[in-house]
């Protein structure tokens, strides 16, 4: 994903709109975003699981809001997103995903990510993630 | 020894399991993937749509369409190497599939490498089973836009296998 600003991070993505994004919280390269489960994206009819790939929708689009809010971020862009699945998250539940920008470089921004529903305890997903980090004159 | 089945009733039979697999899938209609078959090659396509954009001012596919698109293709692929000897064979028709929807693999992890922007045009994938036992797979796919062998992104997925053998 990639961003300019990320105050208006939710509502200029039109993805991130069309899965019903809402930015919780972000500030100092972490964020916090939540997407309602929807019948429309259940990945497996006869579970009503969410599908993996609308997960790795919220969690990229939380890393970049992540690194976006790093100080003197200019642009990102993901190079790389692992996730792993750890259960199936509860159909019906709305999925929580929060990130945090850990370590920057030069051009490098690393980025960890967790994703849970109602049940905050026991994690859905995880991920792990470089995006391109471009800086701000002066920073 | 038997005629052959005619061609028309063998194109039918696929195109049917494989139109009933895919739409079994609800987020891959939401993201209006469709399959392309060539025998039992399949090709995934991601149509353009203006809600797919994650960056408007460049602009460029979100990247989670496009994670989105390479584990959806996986998926599909691994559950149709799984079921076509038994579509193949009859033991399994497009009928009895659409009645009892075959379970599908689930992802233990997937990797996503972003190597170029995704742009507003239609884009393609391709899935390879690198291994499947009975219980864990190992899939790569290669998506691309206009030129083959430009990918615009690539992933490798592990999948735990559903328990196979009633249908």
């Amino acid at each position: 994903m990639v961003g300019n600003s990320p105050q208006d991070f939710i509502e200029a993505l039109p993805f991130a709109r069309a899965l019903g994004m809402r930015l919780e919280e972000i500030g100092d390269g972490k964020a916090r975003i939540s997407m309602d489960w929807d019948p429309r994206f259940v990945g497996d009819p006869a579970t009503g699981v969410i599908h993996g790939g609308a997960v790795s929708a919220l969690m990229d689009t939380c890393g970049g809001a992540a690194v976006m809010s790093y100080p003197g971020a200019l642009t990102t862009a993901t190079i790389d997103l692992r996730i792993d699945y750890m259960r199936a998250a509860k159909p019906g539940q709305r999925i929580t995903a929060e990130a945090e920008c850990y370590h920057v470089t030069r051009r490098v921004a690393f980025v960890r990510a967790t994703a849970h529903d109602e049940d905050s305890a026991n994690p859905v997903a995880t991920a792990a993630g470089a995006f391109t980090f471009d800086r701000k004159e002066g920073h | 020894m038997a005629r052959p089945e005619p061609v028309q009733q063998v194109k039918r039979r696929r195109d049917l399991a494989l139109k009933t697999l895919v739409d079994s899938v609800p987020y891959a209609g939401f993201l209006g993937i469709n399959f392309e078959r060539h025998g039992d090659e399949l090709t995934a396509v991601l149509p353009y749509d203006e809600k797919l954009i994650g960056n408007p001012v460049l602009p460029a596919l979100h990247g989670g369409v496009i994670a989105s698109f390479l584990e959806v293709t996986a998926i599909i692929e691994l559950s149709w190497a799984m079921l076509w000897d038994e579509v193949e064979t009859g033991r399994l028709t497009p009928e009895a599939m659409a009645a009892n929807l075959p379970r599908l693999p689930k992802t233990i992890d997937f990797t996503v490498d972003y190597l170029r922007t995704g742009l507003p045009r239609d884009g393609y994938a391709r899935a390879q089973v690198n291994r499947s036992g009975r219980r864990y797979a190992s899939v790569h796919v290669e998506a691309w836009q206009d030129n083959r062998a430009r990918l615009f992104a690539q992933a490798t997925g592990h999948f735990l296998m559903p328990p196979r053998g009633n249908g």
